[in-house]
């Protein structure tokens, strides 16, 4: 009988980060597939802060008026609020790919233990979905800040920060997201994060009226959301109100996508490995 | 078809290329071997210490009840579950190492389909392409083949969801083979599938091993053993309790024929071991009574000249399932 057994495969010339990205982003390349059948759903999700903008932003902003700056300023209401919803148009995005649809891939189709038959391994799906989550996120950014732009509601120069900052949230949103995810056993459990968290995250951190208006204890408790630091963030460039704060938001949102990624990868090992 | 197209030159390169010799540590023909093999869910042992070898070339079957701890030796050898201790070498690579080098030569058939339920057929053949890294040009091309082997190529542009049992399990068939692999594992390939659909399956996998693909399948059918395997290994309770060709199993485990016998309860009552005598060996079943003998005729015709009035008799030859059971036992395990 001849033999019949290939030599073994090289070794890999590339190193393990770049080789890692690269089979990540067949993750991306399914996902994009999947929505070229689904693609309004993308749309419609970009909706949903537009429509809180023009309701609650120009609505309510009519009743509001306009409110002082520190530094003598004068802004109208939309302005304010816009870049909160900038924030969460990005984090709906993150929301939308890392807690609906990986959950049902992870429990019910059960479509990474197809794709961990390939040479695709944890790390990489994880970072797949990551990139993924972060690209509808980006999109949703990028979508809002222009209506921003078009309203006149980039208001500072800072303005210019406001996508590659949004970006920033978008990993820690989603690396958030997908920790969260690996928690969740039944369609049951998604109450307890979007109840519990999620929506009382959009309504007090900071969304429709900065935070001073509540008690120090009850502030200390919402400074540690990274909604929070999105919105200061995000409004800090968006309304020209720019200081050393700034860099604290920035390394929370940095430190806090860096443990959602870390412990969503060991999660995801354990319930994929067995 | 693919059959006797270049597709036969293209799935083992080597046939047409010449001798190419593998650097591996073990014969060059054994695709995969396995020493001590064991695997340990907290205290439960799955697998407890197998030694076997699969050869290039062979159709090679796990044969257990449930629980004996097959899926847990494939899933071993997919790379999809680490061992616990034990050695193991798959196309000539150490799992544990080399898992990604190891999975794009092997295609893999769950034991539960998990066929991209976001995409259509087509689609699930051209992105599982993609996770290979196979260019879009040739996976085109192999997806075309492939759906036209596993006859489904007006189902292309469907979704998944309505399909067939049959259906879906081809479309997984097709999946595995995408990367034109060297070695496919198959746990349980026709669990569920109605005769048809389960004669279909096993003709496309006797083609493929008559291309000199290694097949890896695991079973509780006795027949699919007996058609599909070359050489087989039984599993009960986590061991490798024999090994051999179907036909040496038969010859080694059980007798040429096998004689049936319904009896009256009265009947039954009123043996007292006289059939004993008959037979190699018997075994009592609550419905009927085995009679295993290299002649089954002869046994009945005994049986006869001792007046045991009879409700309905049948001999039959042995099969792997004579076998089977007495290596397992007829008790349900759980």
């Amino acid at each position: 009988m001849a033999v019949v057994v290939r030599p073994a495969a090289a070794p890999p010339l590339i190193p393990g980060a770049i080789a890692s990205f690269l089979r990540a982003r067949r993750l991306v390349q399914r996902n994009a597939m999947v929505y070229r059948h689904t693609w309004i759903v993308i749309v419609s999700g970009f909706f949903e802060p537009l429509f809180y903008l023009l309701g609650i932003g120009y609505g309510l902003g009519t009743i509001v008026g306009t409110l002082p700056l520190p530094d003598g300023r004068i802004i109208t209401y939309a302005a304010f609020v816009a870049p909160a919803l900038l924030a969460q148009s990005t984090m709906n995005g993150a929301i939308s790919e890392t807690i609906f649809n990986v959950f049902f891939k992870l429990n019910f189709e059960k479509t990474y233990d197809a794709i961990l038959a390939t040479p695709l391994g944890i790390t990489d799906i994880a970072l797949g979905e990551l990139m993924w989550a972060l690209i509808r996120a980006t999109i949703y950014a990028a979508a809002f800040v222009a209506v921003m732009l078009a309203m006149g509601l980039l208001i500072s120069p800072w303005a210019i920060l406001a996508l590659p900052a949004s970006l920033l949230a978008s990993i820690a949103f989603c690396s958030a997201g997908l920790e969260v995810t690996t928690y969740l056993r039944t369609v049951q459990d998604f109450d307890l994060p979007f109840g519990l968290v999620i929506m009382p995250m959009f309504l007090f951190s900071g969304t429709f009226f900065p935070i001073s208006v509540y008690p120090p204890i009850i502030q200390i408790v919402v400074q540690f959301t990274p909604l929070y630091h999105a919105i200061a963030m995000l409004r800090g460039l968006t309304i020209g109100l720019v200081d050393w704060t700034m860099l604290v938001h920035v390394g929370y949102l940095v430190v806090f996508a860096a443990i959602g990624m870390f412990v969503a990868r060991r999660r995801l090992a354990t319930k994929l490995v067995k | 078809m693919l059959d006797g197209r270049p597709a036969l030159g293209r799935m083992i390169p080597a046939l047409t290329a010449g001798t190419i010799s593998a650097p591996m540590t073990t014969t060059p023909d054994v695709l995969i071997r396995a020493r001590a093999l064991t695997k340990q869910f907290g205290a439960l042992t799955a697998v407890d210490g197998v030694d076997f070898d699969v050869h290039v070339g062979e159709a090679f079957g796990f044969l257990g009840p449930n629980g004996a701890g097959k899926t847990s030796t494939m899933r071993m050898i997919a790379c999809s579950s680490p061992m616990s201790s034990g050695e193991l070498s798959v196309v000539g690579m150490n799992p544990t190492k080399q898992g990604a080098q190891i999975k794009a030569r092997l295609g893999v058939v769950p034991q539960i389909d998990n066929l991209d339920a976001e995409l259509t057929v087509l689609e699930n053949l051209l992105m599982y392409a993609r996770y290979f890294d196979i260019p879009g040009e040739s996976a085109r091309a192999r997806a075309a083949e492939l759906l036209d082997f596993v006859q489904l190529t007006d189902r292309a542009n469907d979704q998944v969801e309505p399909l067939s049992g049959g259906m879906k399990r081809r479309l997984t068939i097709a999946r595995a083979l995408i990367n034109e692999p060297e070695l496919i594992l198959l746990d349980e390939p026709t669990t569920g599938l109605d005769p048809q659909a389960r004669h279909l399956v096993w003709d496309r996998l006797y083609r493929l091993k008559s291309r000199g693909v290694t097949l890896v399948i695991t079973t509780h059918y006795m027949d699919e053993a007996e058609q599909l395997c070359d050489r087989l290994v039984v599993m009960d309770h986590a061991k490798i309790v024999a090994e051999g060709s179907p036909r040496e199993l038969i010859e080694r485990y059980s007798t040429r024929e096998v004689l049936e016998l319904r009896l009256t309860d009265a009947t039954r009552a009123s043996l007292n071991g006289r059939l004993d005598s008959v037979a190699e060996r018997v075994e009592d079943l609550p419905d009927r009574i085995l009679l295993y003998a290299a002649d089954g005729e002869q046994a009945l015709e005994k049986i006869h000249a001792q007046q045991i009035p009879i409700e309905s008799a049948l001999v039959r030859r042995s099969t792997l399932e004579d076998v089977f059971l007495r290596l397992t036992g007829r008790t349900l395990i759980e």
